[in-house]
């Protein structure tokens, strides 16, 4: 099957689903919401750490500023004279969200083209750093436009609830989307390329700062706009939400399901969002047991629960019969 | 001026558990070629293990005597380098010859384990450390005041870095870890146990954070399980700016980057100064990876 297709068909299966959403305990709605934000997040993550090898532990850094741009505008347009439902809500979220995820892909070039020159564990501390940098100006950022209080510094930030289920998941489908035909087209080989051997993907004419600056603007956009869905769906936003815990969060996503494997990090984000709810009577132990289950994995099985696997290598592999191997 | 003088002498105290905190990191990269991102949460278990040996010894010294602080630093620093050697032999020795990013991300996961354990185990408020070194002035002019555990801070780090200094020069072993650092596939063949030494390093590493984590506690008297990690990461900063790998130059940039942050402190820019640390560290490793004293090594294809 063509991707638009797939593509065409889960969104009309989405959009059917969104329907029967309204007859969903609102505890398990919330739940499901963040799975489909994580999701976004967790692809987008895979992009710079899973495809490009680019380990980052800023993420959260990007989805805060994508959240509280967003805000701003959100909250702008509906002290403005724009209403908040219908055609003019979608409005609004659609700018706030496209606002938020540009400011978000700058803030990633800015941040990208210092630190993408360093490597592995210095990348991380940087970015980590770049990611507590983020979230101390924000905690020092409060102003008032007529009246109304905008980002609130450390009190925190009310923000409009504008996402709904098809928004948080259409978008989820979006990043998927966007991130496997670029990763399986030939430029979107570069990108691996540049993971698995730097110095010979130079030698083959790859300019590798480019691509490693490219994944990072793209991660940071879709994190930009995750942080936005985010925003507007749970309606009060400070800036503990977006710790570098955060980002250890999301990365551990990225890295149980197996760096580099689209499906096995959507896996793992279904997986560690339900987890702490289902365990929420043994809720100390919850931490616990992510950073025993990262110490394991990473001496039982470095590549994550997936790998490298897809899902089309799976079909073929069932196809021809060999899975029964 | 005595302002500034005051500042000075607070920033050298708080860059003296810095510097401690930050021989470790450096040690660590020296022979291993990691950032041990658990370091810093060593610091904080020597925090709490000072705590309850701080009780349990009041039965028979008073508190802020001084038998009763060698003894909370002496079993604080022993724990600890127990400690560091369990990590570094369950955790980080099965992943030797793997990548460095999957040694990362180990070393992230050891951090989250010990924070939420001492978590569930010690609770989440904060406790107040015990006065185990007294807070009076110990010197009192018109320009500035310096307390007794200051002092006591600025000397213990003194001395045990002059300490390390001699065990890494004159020692057997201390030319066994300076060879490790400089080859390990050579010093290996000359004969030296490199696992050994390796944990060598880290217990002396480890001991070395429980004396800051024991000082931390007596000069800022509030802990808690999360309190490792922002001194961690800033005497991280601490040894990249000094040169990672080097010793002297991970003392030194403790000193600097204590001295730094309570200056901006006692500025207006006083709610940025985490993010003025990080800012610090971003520049060096952009214009000069290697550090003040560090050597620049050419990567090798």
């Amino acid at each position: 099957m063509k991707p638009q297709f797939t593509f065409l068909l889960v969104f009309a299966a989405l959009a059917a689903l969104s329907f029967t959403m309204g007859a969903v305990d609102p505890y398990y709605l919330t739940v499901i919401i963040f799975i489909g934000i994580n999701i976004t997040m967790a692809t987008s993550l895979n992009l710079i750490n899973g495809f490009t090898g680019q380990f980052s532990l800023g993420h959260a850094g990007f989805m805060g500023v994508g959240a509280y741009i967003a805000a701003i505008i959100s909250t702008y347009l509906t002290t403005h004279g724009m209403s908040s439902d219908g055609v003019s809500g979608i409005l609004v979220l659609a700018a706030s969200l496209l606002g938020g995820g540009l400011f978000a892909a700058l803030t990633g070039l800015a941040v990208g083209i210092p630190s993408l020159r360093l490597k592995g564990d210095y990348l991380a501390i940087v970015t980590l750093g770049f990611n507590e940098i983020i979230r101390v100006i924000i905690q020092n950022v409060d102003f008032k436009i007529a009246g109304t209080h905008y980002v609130g510094g450390a009190r925190g930030f009310a923000v409009p609830q504008l996402s709904t289920f098809l928004w948080v998941y259409g978008i989820a489908l979006v990043v998927v989307y966007f991130v496997e035909n670029v990763i399986h087209s030939t430029y979107g080989r570069g990108f691996l390329a540049v993971r698995d051997d730097e110095v010979a993907a130079e030698a083959m004419g790859i300019n590798s700062t480019r691509f490693k600056v490219k994944a990072f603007v793209i991660g940071a956009f879709f994190a930009g706009i995750g942080g936005g869905l985010f925003a507007h769906y749970i309606q009060y936003i400070t800036p503990d939400n977006f710790t570098f815990l955060k980002s250890i969060e999301i990365v551990v996503m990225v890295i149980l399901g197996g760096m580099g494997s689209t499906y096995g990090v959507i896996l793992a984000a279904i997986i560690l969002t339900i987890l702490p709810e289902a365990l929420r009577e043994f809720s100390d132990y919850r931490m616990i047991i992510y950073s025993l289950l990262l110490i394991i994995l990473m001496i039982s099985r470095p590549q994550g629960l997936f790998g490298n696997a897809s899902i089309k290598k799976f079909l073929a592999k069932w196809k021809t019969g060999t899975a029964t191997n | 001026m005595g302002e500034i003088l005051q500042q000075l002498v607070n920033g050298i105290s708080l860059g003296a558990i810095y510097a401690l905190i930050a021989l470790g990191y450096t040690m660590i990269y020296g022979v291993l070629r990691f950032i041990n991102f658990a370091h810093g949460d060593v610091f904080m278990v020597g925090s709490f293990v000072a705590y309850y040996t701080a009780t349990a010894v009041s039965k028979f010294f008073p508190v802020g005597s001084v038998p009763a602080a060698i003894i909370i630093f002496l079993v604080s620093m022993v724990f600890c380098a127990v400690l560091g050697a369990t990590i570094e032999f369950l955790a980080y020795r099965p992943l030797r010859i793997r990548p460095k990013l999957t040694v990362l991300i180990t070393a992230i996961g050891v951090s989250l384990f010990l924070e939420y354990l001492s978590q569930l185990l010690f609770g989440a408020t904060p406790r107040g450390f015990p006065e185990i070194i007294s807070n009076a002035p110990f010197y009192k002019s018109k320009l500035v005041t310096i307390n007794t555990v200051q002092t006591v801070v600025i000397i213990t780090s003194l001395s045990l870095m002059l300490v390390l200094r001699l065990v890494v020069m004159k020692t057997k072993i201390g030319t066994a870890m300076r060879a490790v650092s400089f080859n390990q596939q050579a010093a290996s063949l000359m004969g030296i146990n490199i696992s050994s030494v390796i944990t060598f390093t880290f217990m002396i590493g480890s001991a070395l954070a429980a004396a800051g984590g024991v000082l931390y506690g007596a000069q800022y008297p509030s802990i808690d399980p999360l309190m490792g990690i922002m001194p961690g990461l800033k005497a991280f900063v601490a040894a990249v700016l000094g040169g990672i790998g080097n010793i002297p130059g991970a003392a030194i940039g403790g000193f600097i980057i204590g001295t730094v942050e309570t200056f901006i402190a006692g500025t207006f820019l006083s709610t940025y100064r985490d993010a003025i640390v990080f800012a610090i560290l971003i520049g060096i490793l952009i214009f000069k990876p290697s550090g003040i004293m560090g050597k620049y090594e050419a990567e090798k294809v």
